[in-house]
């Protein structure tokens, strides 16, 4: 293979006086923090050292963290929260029985729905299909996205030209019209088929993001001295360009899960997301929805824990561009 | 300049056709045959479905078909629904309306948001500051058809001090709410961008510049600041009236506005391929242009960006 | 998204007949009103699909139009008899050969008299194949369809050979066999005149039809807002309207056009949205309409599949249904709008039996568990009931699976599909594997409608691919009776033999949940769940 004879040297360089630079700069905050530290000696911190420093002084952080940790273990131990069942119905005593606003954490806390189920069982087993879509599709467009950015940033020409032509063409269709008749071609669909349809529809931004930052690095001085040393495509983008690019598509990816969270919830309620059995915030809203009138808490109280996960990310998503990208904040 | 626009609409053309195609393809390939849903719960007649499928030239390729209907589109023919009426009616008819609520939902964006922003990036650090902050982050964190909802139960049903539903879909009044809805999340980004933005530039040499020279505050923030501080906002503005547009499906559901987002919400349910790529083609078209307007008026505002 | 709907259709051919419910629907409050005879309401309706052709309108949006604008041969009467509007008579001695006489004076709206050509020219018009008309097949029985529909190319005539003008005021139709409810069947909009305009400007048409019934086109039509209809000053029917026009308001959502109809903006609706019906009575008093009609809500199972069409699966379809507590379901979750079943014929159709699907419609937990273990238990213990999620059915399928889980351990689950067709595809596809939503609407008020048309062997709304010799053998014999009460009985016999088998089980008894403003009065229901359009009284104002 190419790239073993070219890997080689690059790594054999690492001690020497311009490979010193490389390698300290590969998986520092860039060229520019680089200069800033001065010579060798200075032990740098690296980029997630940096971050993790910004982010521990922030009290926003810890109370996002604090509620995301609450909400995931919700998604995966959701027993511990309540011991009831969510698909258990009883019409003849709980048909739209109201919320007992004293009985903390019990069946009839927040009363029951339409079909005598209780609304906080339902609630507390809804957080998983939200929190799987929200984190999977972060993931799944972080990497797909990230690879095309990536592509067409460091070859340019004419991959760039087709690959940004390609994002445009998706970027011509909103997310949630493009997921919207993707998913209608599903009868049966699960949490997997509503992250098919929100990453098929939602890698642009990412894509874009990654092509930008990329295009900046590959200019910098370690690019071209890990290119006259003779580094190959693969080794030069993951070694080098990547851990100095990810910064900014982290931040987007981190402010999007919230994004993708809120349009898994829309597309159930619009009947095209989720669909019963499977519990969701989207699928319960939805169905709430023509008892508005009688109880209203069968519709506020999923939406209240909907808006609470949401407002959790984009917390978090905050203070990780902050952290990691000062310029934004 | 003239090149420059010139050479972007060249590249919208290879767009606008990817586009298309991809939302032909995805909606003629979707399951169910619609022409056999027309005849209901009533078994359909073979001789009829063959005849139908054969005038709306469903019996050909899928490309074929595209090709058709792309060549129909530049003579100005949007197809006939399966229904027997022209999409250019449709089309129409639902435009006027979401043209309307977006713009409605724009202006309010625009006007409070950017106001906000100001106050806000000048008072950085205040308590109002802090309150707008804190309200934004809350607008953002609510899903717009819980938005949606929480209006139509308290203001509608609560209160009673609209109607829950819209009922003339043309009255300005009656699009108030469901044009805050649709405008809100846009609102809290336009107004945390512009504080930002404006809290940056204060701290800008030619604002101490201005300052120096003996402008009139006046002058400084209305001229210097604005100027400055917007061009990021006018970004944001020019991608995000297209959005509006495709938002409008929550919204217009949700308060029963006749526009385009319930009329191709429904198309899309009854695999109404030809009016669902009708719909979405004048989307693409108003997203494609107004991307171009914002990178023009970022020319206009931004001194520094010269197009060749 | 809310309100979205898909088109309501019209099931078979629902008749503008102007049937009267048994409980003559909500009678006028406050009577002493003057009343204006060329005053105008405004009646809740849809936005057409088609355009206004009515061998081409097939859903409630276009057909209510039609029904208004045009008159057929023949009608039924407030209570429910076939009667003649446009002929004078339509006579048979075979029910093959039929002469029918028109009655002279007859007009279209634009002057033209109705003729004999009115009829033939436009019957053959809608069933040429190369005008692919969605109702073309209403035309089936008459002699020369295969020639001018055939079921592939284009037809080598425009004329069915069955049909023949002896002059302007007669014409003859022959069928291919007899058929004994032809005659009947000519009440539907398929078979109604056609004006000498329609021939020159179909789509123009279309646009602004023109009929010989009661009222006449207003103005344009206006497409999602309304279309205006005015009294008709030389129509010859019967019925005769006592309002000066109808105004067809159409909405998108039945939430809107309700808020519309408690500030008296629309004056009649016949439907009221699921997130009213827990308060339309305190909003509308005396207005508000709730009542049965000739509809019904069963589900049904794949008798094709090889697990449940076995002979002792009978059982445990009667071990589920003695699992639903309907009434429960009907009193919290259905808030009333419906009512409990117990047969598969509604209590307004004539022939209808209390209780003829005896104890196995009763809700019995123990007699249930013990009859699924003895049909051998429910495939996999797990069912699903398949419902189109376009139409409202959630609420109840949901309630209905919650039962028979509770009460019988059969893990059930309700599983929608988007829209209508979809179901539908799967349906007539024959690919279900459980159970699904099944519901008729009446053709007809009469009990051989509901259970001939579900449950004869082939027949065309038989989805369960069900079959029981013995059944259609009584149904034979029905048909052959010479009293329609001795036909009656015979099919209230078949209809308990359904309990034997089980192939359905019937849930709910539909309701017309409707109401009027106050600008009208002597407003009734018929068991199409229509108000009848001619009858309304408008006050003045």
């Amino acid at each position: 293979m190419p790239e073993k004879t070219t890997v080689n040297p690059g790594a054999v360089a690492g001690p020497g006086t311009t490979g010193d630079t490389v390698d300290l700069a590969a998986p520092g905050v860039g060229a520019a923090a680089v200069e800033a530290a001065g010579g060798p000696a200075n032990k740098p911190r690296s980029l997630g050292q940096d971050a993790w420093r910004e982010l521990r002084g922030r009290p926003m952080f810890w109370i996002a963290g604090a509620l995301l940790v609450l909400l995931i273990v919700m998604a995966i131990v959701p027993s511990l929260f309540t011991g009831a069942d969510p698909d258990h119905a009883d019409l003849r005593n709980h048909y739209l029985g109201e919320p007992q606003w004293s009985h903390l954490f019990q069946v009839d806390w927040f009363g029951y729905n339409k079909q005598g189920q209780s609304v906080w069982a339902r609630t507390v087993y809804g957080a998983r299909a939200s929190i799987i879509v929200g984190v999977c599709v972060t993931f799944a467009v972080t990497v797909f996205g990230g690879l095309l950015g990536m592509l067409a940033g460091y070859f340019g020409g004419w991959a760039d030209a087709l690959l940004s032509r390609i994002t445009d063409v998706f970027f011509g269709i909103p997310l949630l019209l493009g997921a919207l008749v993707l998913l209608q071609a599903f009868t049966n669909r699960t949490v997997w088929t509503v992250t098919l349809g929100l990453s098929v529809f939602g890698w642009m931004q990412l894509a874009r993001v990654m092509r930008g930052a990329v295009i900046t690095q590959k200019q910098s001085d370690f690019v071209t001295a890990a290119k006259a040393l003779g580094a190959g495509h693969t080794r030069i983008l993951f070694k080098h360009i990547l851990p100095n690019a990810i910064g900014p598509v982290i931040v987007v990816a981190t402010i999007a899960l919230a994004g993708y969270i809120s349009a898994e919830a829309t597309l159930s309620y619009l009947g095209i997301g989720l669909q019963p059995p499977a519990i969701s915030w989207g699928v319960d809203i939805s169905a709430a929805k023509d008892v508005l009138r009688d109880a209203p808490h069968v519709l506020l109280i999923p939406s209240a824990f909907l808006s609470i996960t949401v407002l959790a990310f984009i917390l978090l998503g905050d203070a990780v561009r902050d952290a990691l990208d000062p310029k934004l904040r | 300049m003239g090149r420059y626009v010139a050479r972007r609409l060249l590249q919208m053309i290879p767009v606008f056709i990817g586009t298309t195609l991809l939302i032909f393809l995805m909606v003629y390939s979707l399951p169910g045959d619609p022409i056999k849903a027309l005849f209901g719960d009533k078994a359909a007649d073979p001789a009829t479905v063959a005849r139908l499928r054969h005038q709306f030239g469903l019996d050909q390729p899928m490309l074929t078909q595209y090709w058709n209907y792309l060549t129909g589109l530049f003579k100005g023919d949007f197809g006939q629904s399966f229904t027997g009426r022209p999409v250019a009616d449709l089309i129409g008819e639902a435009f006027p309306v979401t043209i309307r609520l977006a713009l409605y939902a724009f202006a309010i964006e625009v006007v409070i948001g950017v106001a906000l922003g100001m106050l806000t990036g000048l008072k950085r650090g205040k308590f109002v500051d802090q309150l707008v902050l804190v309200l934004t982050l809350i607008v953002i964190s609510v899903p717009v058809f819980v938005l949606g909802f929480l209006a139509q139960f308290f203001l509608g049903l609560k209160w009673q001090l609209i109607t829950p539903t819209v009922q003339d879909s043309m009255n300005l009044g009656q699009l108030t709410v469901p044009a805050i809805v649709l405008g809100a999340l846009s609102l809290a980004y336009v107004t945390r961008l512009t504080r930002t933005t404006v809290a940056e530039n204060l701290r800008a040499d030619y604002m101490r510049t201005a300052l120096a020279k003996g402008l009139p505050k006046s002058r400084r923030l209305g001229v210097h600041l604005m100027r400055n501080s917007l061009i990021p906002v006018v970004t944001f503005l020019g991608t995000d009236l297209g959005m509006l547009m495709g938002g409008a499906i929550v919204t217009e559901g949700i308060f029963n506005v006749q526009g385009v987002g319930n009329t191709l919400y429904r198309a899309i349910q009854t695999s109404e391929g030809p009016t669902v790529v009708g719909i979405v083609t004048v989307l693409v078209l108003i997203y494609l242009v107004s991307s171009l307007v914002v990178d023009l008026l970022y020319a206009v505002l931004d001194p520094r960006i010269r197009y060749a | 998204m809310r309100g979205a709907k898909s088109a309501t259709w019209v099931a078979g051919a629902i008749a503008v007949a102007l049937t009267a419910t048994a409980c003559g629907g909500g009678s006028s409050s406050g009577n002493n009103a003057a009343v204006d005879p060329n005053g105008t309401y405004t009646y809740y309706s849809t936005e057409p699909q088609h355009e206004l052709i009515p061998t081409n309108s097939n859903e409630v949006g276009g057909g209510y139009i039609i029904k208004n604008l045009f008159r057929g041969l023949v009608d039924f009467d407030a209570k429910g008899k076939l009667r003649y509007q446009n002929a004078e008579s339509v006579e048979s001695t075979d029910n093959q050969h039929f002469t029918v006489k028109l009655k002279k004076g007859w007009k279209f709206h634009n002057g033209e008299p109705v003729t004999a050509s009115s009829f033939v020219d436009a019957w053959n018009w809608g069933a040429n194949a190369k005008n692919a008309q969605l109702n073309s097949s209403w035309f089936e029985p008459i002699k020369g369809y295969e020639e001018i529909h055939p079921k592939e190319g284009d037809p080598e005539t425009d004329k069915m050979s069955g049909l023949k003008v002896v002059n302007d005021n007669e014409f003859t139709i022959e069928l291919s066999k007899p058929v004994s409810t032809f005659k009947e069947r000519l009440f539907y909009d398929a078979f109604f005149p056609l004006p000498k305009a329609f021939f020159k400007d179909t789509k123009a048409f279309g646009e602004h039809p023109v009929g010989n019934g009661p009222y006449q086109q207003d103005g344009n039509w206006e497409h999602k807002v309304q279309f205006k209809t005015k009294k008709f000053a030389d129509y010859k029917g019967v019925d005769k309207p006592k309002n000066g026009g109808v105004i067809f308001k159409f909405y998108n959502t039945d939430d809107s056009a309700y808020n519309d109809l408690v500030s008296d903006k629309v004056d009649i609706m016949y439907k009221v949205p699921n997130s009213a019906t827990s308060k339309f009575k305190a909003d509308l008093g005396d207005r508000a309409v709730n009542e049965p009609y000739g509809g019904q809500t069963t589900i049904a199972f794949p008798m094709y599949d090889k697990e449940w069409g076995k002979p002792e699966k009978a059982k445990v379809r009667q071990g589920l249904s003695m699992a639903i507590d309907r009434d429960t379901i009907v009193k919290t979750v259905l808030k009333d709008a419906y009512d409990a079943a117990d047969g598969w014929v509604p209590t307004v159709v004539e022939g209808y039996q209390k209780d003829a699907c005896g104890e196995f419609c009763k809700f019995n937990p123990t007699k249930a568990k013990q009859l699924i273990k003895e049909g051998g238990g429910v495939p996999g213990n797990k069912m699903t009931i398949t419902f189109n999620n376009d139409g409202g059915h959630r609420d109840w399928a949901e309630a209905v699976c919650n039962d028979i889980k509770q009460n019988t351990g059969v893990n059930c689950a309700a599983q929608p599909r988007p829209t209508f067709q979809q179901v539908r595809n799967e349906i007539t596809g024959k690919k279900m594997d459980s159970a699904f939503r099944m519901a008729w609407v009446q053709d007809f008020p009469n009990i051989s409608n509901f259970i001939s048309e579900q449950y004869r062997t082939g027949a065309g709304a038989n989805d369960m691919g069900f079959s029981d010799p013995e059944l259609d053998k009584l149904m034979d014999q029905a048909n052959a009776a010479k009293t329609i009460e001795e036909s009656n009985k015979l099919y209230l016999q078949a209809e308990k033999k359904l309990t034997e088998t089980m192939p359905s089980i019937p849930l709910f008894f539909d309701h017309t949940l409707g109401g009027y403003s106050k600008n009208v009065q002597n407003v009734k229901f018929d068991t199409y769940r229509q108000a009848i359009w001619t009858d309304v009284e408008v006050k003045q104002k």
